[in-house]
This record gives structure tokens, sequence and C-alpha cells, in this order.
């Protein structure tokens, strides 16, 4: 049972107990700032190092290394003094600091000094045509199934889509002995020339080696399909087949009860977005980052973004970011405090990326679907839908919520924001930067009319309860 | 370079929308000058009640003409704008506020107004079955309902576009001047000239009046909405209190909006506004006290649009008493969004006829002569 927060102001509220807000939490706390570290989850370790302390799975060779690297960082944030609430459910925040926090089907307000979101990063839509069959699922969501109850696939199943997580989500389904039909990879063959220029720096990273190994390891077992340039999901009421086409223009099917989607990470921008952080379109990524300043630092004064939501680095790089991120928490806390450049460190650790970037950047007919195929889940949009709303004027996300209501269900844009946004730069010729994206509003996750009805009514009220 | 028009309109919201489709059907070529986009901000993130009920007695002249043109509002800008009329009741909480919805109502009979109706406590379970006990009646409007803000405010924007006005998007209106007879505005490196300026720049209206000589007291809101997740449908009628800050609204699909009229902190030179929680808390109590089938809702979304209320809540609607050719149109003080429709007709008749059949007379920028101004944003 967890408790609500003890203090009603603290030094230090960091948002997201992953590779980042550990790194932060345990720098923070450890030099002796009033450290609050909210997370939604059960246990500390964020999606890359989901369930760390608590996964069924313990043979070591079967999650990697770098799953269980995670283990020190959330001990040392666990033995910092740092007050760690889990399963709270922050659901806003505004530019005062001030943040609405969800625990235990009650709500408070505190205040910080210094806020550190780190809310990471959400998988990039994939919307092909049939994405929202029962039996079509994210690889993302696979995972969460594997390392936290050891669930694997067991029916005919196909994975489809590209990039760093794909492969390690692959090799981790078959050394759990799930099953796996067949790989299909949507890399546009182009985009192996494209990155070239950056590969130098890529096979000096710490991720070279491994995700070569890894690709090996998988081949070794699993058939894969490359080059795939189109792909459908179908089914009568649930998936039963999957359908593509080859690089050589050839157009297959494969049976299957699940297929498992992934073309990357972006951002998770909604609590920073719904502050007022300024975001600007990037280019190389295809998503929304925050404009930030080397230690983090957003355009609101103190609050600072850390690990993949300050724009996809991966998981050490998130430790980084976190330490940077509160580096400068306790520099602007304690103006004497002496505190360690980690910018070396943080630049060897994004090393590569560019390479990754480049090699996996989706292709547009992976993120700019057309016809009946479903672009909002909630409302269930098509591509055409937008694209009639264009037509009689609806000039970027936030007018085509008035014809549509895309972005206004229960994920807040989360499934079709990216896409609405590309879709509509497309269709009326400008960038993305142009178009802009949904204007997010708080509460960033839905929260309970009776639990804001039971908002302690005043500061004072809230003082009292939270003192109580 | 210098483009002639016949009148500029300041502000893409509702009202100079309206008054440049109206002036487009009277024959003249106006431009229409919005700094954002049309409905970035009140008109287009308002609750969309389309109400005549619980109007100051000055503005329901106003309200009534309105309330024609919604009715044939599919007519006016060829888009029904998701308007539904299923009428508008205020619920008395007490057996006091009933008395004194009755001294209201047969005050309006005696004006003449036969719009709003005293209702017992039968006929407000009849038209809101879900409404706590406790309730002793009410004042209903059957005419009223409500419409979809944003699409709303893009039809007029579109049909003006269509039938001739020049909509000018994006960036200010700077630089406003008169010369001899004519107004100029600058947008970019445009120049606009026309005889007739409309200051129809809600928040931001106060601002061109007082630099013409016109202060008035007006201050900058942001009133407050939130909407729930689906729940099975329960209510026909858009509900507001006598009493207490609530009002409220059930979509088709299932989807309850919650406003009132409690304000969030504008920031309005950045185009933003801060939730105040606290207050919104409040709105979610009081729902909750009537309502016991919305306790389990989740809330999805809050936010607030940016607009000018005026000290004694009623608009500034007709021609400057200072300067030929400037008309004022705002201060609308978190309520007019009904009135849009009926406020660009008659804008268009006080400047193609210099006069209209509506009496708005109690709306006059004259009326805060000889009174010291309050805060002026």
């Amino acid at each position: 049972m967890s408790a609500a927060p003890k203090r009603d102001q603290y030094d230090v509220v960091i948002i997201g107990a992953g590779p980042a807000g550990l790194a932060a939490t345990a720098d923070a706390a450890g030099a002796g700032l009033s450290t609050l570290l909210l997370d939604e989850n059960a246990g500390p370790g964020g999606q890359v190092w989901r369930a760390i302390n608590s996964t069924p799975v313990k043979e070591e060779a079967l999650l990697g290394t770098d799953y269980w690297s995670g283990a020190e960082i959330a001990k040392a944030a666990r033995d910092s003094g740092a007050e760690i609430i889990h399963r709270a459910t922050v659901w806003s925040l505004d530019r005062n600091l001030e943040i609405g926090v969800s625990v235990g089907g009650g709500s408070a307000f505190i205040k910080a000094r210094r806020v550190i979101i780190a809310t990471g990063a959400q998988e990039r839509p994939f919307p092909i045509p049939g994405w929202t069959l029962p039996g079509v699922m994210t690889a993302g969501a696979a995972q969460t199934m594997l390392k936290s109850s050891g669930l694997v696939p067991d029916c005919p199943t196909v994975i489809a889509g590209q990039g760093p997580l794909l492969w390690l989500l692959a090799a981790q389904i078959l050394r759990l002995g799930g099953r796996i039909d067949r790989v299909l990879d949507t890399t546009p063959r182009a985009n192996y020339m494209a990155a070239l220029p950056h590969a130098f720096g890529f096979v000096t990273s710490p991720y070279f080696m491994k995700g070569l190994a890894m690709m090996r390891e998988v081949r070794a077992k699993v058939p894969v399909t490359g080059g795939v340039t189109e792909l459908a999901a179908a089914g009568n009421g649930k998936l039963d087949a999957v359908s593509y086409v080859t690089a050589g223009g050839k157009r297959e099917t494969l049976s299957a009860e699940l297929l498992l989607l992934h073309q990357g990470v972006v951002p998770n921008v909604n609590l920073a977005m719904a502050a007022g952080v300024e975001h600007r379109w990037n280019e190389l990524q295809l998503c929304w980052t925050p404009v930030l300043d080397a230690l983090g630092n957003s355009s609101i004064p103190g609050i600072a973004i850390a690990g993949d939501g300050a724009g996809i680095g991966g998981a050490q790089a998130a430790v980084w970011r976190g330490r940077a991120a509160a580096g400068s928490a306790i520099k602007a806390s304690r103006s004497n405090a002496k505190v360690s450049d980690v910018s070396a460190q943080l630049r060897r650790a994004e090393r590569g990326r560019a390479f990754l970037d480049t090699l996996f950047q989706p292709a547009k007919q992976f993120r700019i679907p057309q016809g009946d195929t479903i672009v909002c889940r909630c409302e269930e949009i098509t591509a055409k839908d937008v694209l009639d709303s264009v037509a009689i004027g609806a000039t970027g996300p936030n007018q085509l919520k008035a014809y549509r209501r895309t972005g206004m269900g229960p994920c807040q844009g989360r499934l079709c924001g990216l896409t609405v946004t590309e879709l509509m730069a497309e269709a009326r010729g400008k960038s993305p930067q142009e178009i802009g994206y949904y204007r997010l509003r708080a509460p960033v996750k839905p929260i309970m009319l009776s639990e804001l009805a039971n908002l302690p009514k005043t500061e004072e009220a809230t003082k009292a309860v939270v003192r109580g | 370079m210098t483009v002639r028009k016949d009148a500029i309109i300041v502000g893409g919201g509702i009202h100079g929308c309206s008054t440049a489709l109206h002036l487009c059907l009277a024959g003249l070529k106006p431009v229409l000058i919005e700094k954002d986009y049309a409905g970035r901000h009140a008109s287009g993130v308002n609750a969309g009640g389309v109400r005549q009920l619980a109007r100051d007695v000055a503005e329901i002249p106003l309200s009534i003409r309105s309330m024609g043109l919604w009715e044939r509002i599919g007519e006016l800008v060829d888009d029904d704008c998701g308007f539904e009329s299923y009428g508008q009741v205020l619920v008395a909480e007490t057996e006091a506020e009933l008395d004194a919805c009755r001294v209201r109502v047969t005050d309006l009979n005696e004006r003449g107004f036969t719009h709003e109706e005293l209702i017992d406590g039968a006929e407000l379970r009849r038209l809101v079955p879900a409404v706590a006990e406790s309730c002793p009646g009410g004042v209903v409007s059957r005419r009223d309902g409500a419409a979809q803000p944003a699409r709303t405010t893009t039809a007029f924007r579109r049909k003006a576009e269509q039938l001739g006005a020049t909509i000018r998007e994006g960036m200010p209106a700077t630089n406003i001047r008169k010369d001899g007879k004519l107004w100029l505005v600058d947008v970019g490196t445009d120049t606009f000239a026309a005889p007739v300026l409309v200051n129809a720049a809600g928040a931001w209206a106060g601002r061109v009046a007082d630099q013409f000589g016109e202060t008035v007291p007006v201050e900058t809101i942001a009133p407050m909405l939130m909407i729930t997740s689906p729940v099975a449908h329960f209510i026909d009628p858009v509900v507001i209190l006598r009493g207490r800050k609530l009002s409220f609204k059930q979509f088709p699909n299932g989807t309850v909006l919650i406003g009132g009229g409690h304000l969030a902190i504008p920031d309005q030179d950045r185009n933003e506004t801060v939730l105040d929680w606290r207050k919104l808390s409040e709105s979610a109590r009081t729902v909750a006290e009537l309502f016991e089938v919305m306790r389990s809702a989740t809330i999805m979304r809050a936010w607030a649009g940016i607009e000018a209320r005026m000290r004694d809540d009623i608009p500034v609607f007709g021609p400057s008493a200072v300067h030929d050719g400037l008309y004022h149109q705002f201060g609308f003080s978190a309520h007019g969004f009904q009135l849009g429709p009926g406020a660009g007709a008659v804008m268009a008749e006080l400047i193609v006829h210099g006069g209209t059949q509506t009496r708005i007379t109690g709306l006059s920028i004259t009326r805060f002569q000889n009174s010291p101004p309050s805060s002026t944003t």
C-alpha cells in the first residue's frame, strides 16, 4: 500500500523511476536535497528495467546484462534517503511547479522547487491496415508481459517493424522458449546508405557489438524477411493473416494469431507539453522533442527533462542525463555545491545515435497511412476522414479536434498525435513544425470525478491532510 | 502595399467571423485579421451553450435575435454546427432560490419576454430525471440548446471567406491608426485601409479601445471547463444552477462537459492559462452532489479559454462614442457564444444602415463615461 507524499513541498520532485529518474534521485537525495520520486509502476525500472526487483525471470542471461545493470541504480536510489512512491500517477504539472498526484485513490497537490520529468518514451504509432484488430499488439506491450510475468507467445506469431528494441524483444522471447514464426523487417533499404556516414560513431559505440550479436542470435532461429515495403493485418473479428510486400515487389501472406508491431520509440511528451514546455519537431527522429539546454533545463524555469523524454538516447544516455539534471538542481539549491561534470560520459553514451536514428527512420508509408486505415483508435477516424477535414478547413491538429474529436479520447493523442501531424503536414504542404501538435491539457492521465471532488479544499486544508 | 477594403475587423472569434459574414451578405468586402487562427481562444473552446436563459435584460433582445439565426444556422453557414435544441434548465436547489426564480420570470413577463418559464419539481424531474430529489424546481428556456464552438466559429469563418471576405490569420493587427476618414492597419508588410474598423479582439479588445481614448473597465478572464469519459445517456438539456457556479451538458457520445465560470489564471501574452484545480474540485463536488450517476465518471481533460469581462458583465456593443467608423464588439463576459450570430447581423446593420431594429441601447460604450475604470489589461 502506497502512502501519499509526506510533505507539501520538496527541493526536487522527479517524475518517473526509469534509468534517468533513478539516477537523478540517487544524486539529488545523496546531496541532501529533499527529494520525492513519483512513479506509476509497482516498482522501479521504468520500461527498460521493468520489474527489476520483482521479475520471475531470474536467470541473468535471459534478459541480458543491460537489464540487470538497472538493479544497482535502483538500489542507489532506494538507499539515497529520497521518498519514493510507486503506483503514483502524476496527472498535472504547471509552470508554477505545482504537481497534482494520485496515490491509492486519493489526490494531493505538492509544490517543488525543481521538477525533473523523466517519463521516458513510448512506442511510435504503427498505423497499418488492420492494426486495431484483436491479436495485433505492440512489441512494448509484449515485453511488459515478458518482464513482469515471464509470459511469451506460444501461438503462430509474426514480429514486424524495425529498430534495436524489435531485435531485443525477439531475442528475449526466443530465450524464454517463446514462439516466433517470422520477422518482417521494414527498415527501408535506402536507409543503409544514408546511415553510412554515421557508421564510424556507431561502431565505436557501446551498442554496436551487442546489436550485431542479438541480430545473429535471432536469425539463427527464425526466418527473417528484410526490406518489407507494405504491411497489413487481416482477419474477421481477430487477426488471422499478415500480408506484406517484399523488397522484390512480391506480395506474400502468412497465417498468424499474433502480430507484434514496433517501429521505434519517441519521447512521451504529454506531461511536459501540458506544463507548457516548448517542443520542436525533430527532423531526424521524426517526433517532438523538448527545447533543452545541455543540463536538460526546459523553457520553463525549474523544469528539467531527462532520459528518453528529452529525445531518444537509450538507457545509458538516460542515466547521464538524469545525473546532469540532478546536478543542475543541486547547483540551484546550493550555489557552492560541488557537482561533477558528466558531459563527457553523456557524449560517449550518445555516440552512434545518429547512425541508429538514420538507419531506423521509419518509411513514410508506415508513418502516414492512407484511405480507410485507422489513425485515431479512440474515435475510429481514418486517414481519409482526416484529409476530408483538411479539405473543408481544418488547418492543424487542434482544429481537427473540432471536426473529428481526434486526440480527445482516453489516449490523449498518444496513439494518433504524430500520425495526425505528419498526415496534415503532407496534405497541406507544410512542415510538421508549422502544423504543430495537439495542445495538451491536464489531467494528463484521467482521474475519477469523485477523487477530484474529494481534493482537500484549500491550501491550508491540503497541508492539514498531508501532515495528518 | 496598401489594400483598400470596406471594413477591417480585428479578431477572429465567433463575433468577428459573424460580422465578417454578415457584411459580405450586405455586399461589402471586409478583411478579418486574427493573430492566431479563427476560434483559437474563447470562441473555440467554450462550453457551446446556446442560451437565452438567465441573461441580463440589456442583452436579451440581441440574444433573441441570435436564437432566430441559430435555428436556421445550417442555411446561414452550410454547417449545422452541431446545434441541438433540448432546452436549458436552471435548477433551484432551495425554496428561496425558487422564489427568486419566480420574481425573475414575473419581471421578464412584464417586460414582454416569454422565453423563460418557471417549472415545479415534477417538471424539473421530467426534464432532468437524474437531478437530486431535494431540488424544488427552476426555470426552463425550451428553445435553448448547445452547439460545437470550434466547428461553429470555423463555419462562420469559412462561409465569410466564400462570400468574399479576406481572412488573414497567424499575424497580429499592428499600428492601428486613422488617416482622415480611413482606418489603417498593418499585417506583416501589408497595410489595409477602410472607412470602418470593428474591434472584436476579445481579451485584446480593451487595448484597442484604450488606444483610441475609450478606456473601459475590462479584465481578462479564462473560464475553466472539463470533460468526462462517456457515461450512459442520462440527460438531454443543458443544466445550470441558480446558486452555485455550475453548467452541465451531456453530448451524444456520452461525454459530459462541466463548466460554470470558475476561473483559471490567464497569461494572455503567452496565449496560455494555468488551471486552478481547487476550483475545479468545487465543480466536481457540486456535480457529485447533484448527479449521483457522475461519481464514477473520470475526468479526461480540463482547459480554459481567454476572453474579456466587463465590470458589469455585459458586452460593449455598438459604435464608438469618440471616432467615426469605429465599432466595438467585445467584453461578452463569458456568455458571448450564443450572441455571435445575432451580434454579427446587428453589427452589419449598424455599419451599413447606421441603425438596427434590435434594442442594444444598454450595451453602448457610453455607459462607462464619467465612471473611473478599474483594471485595464
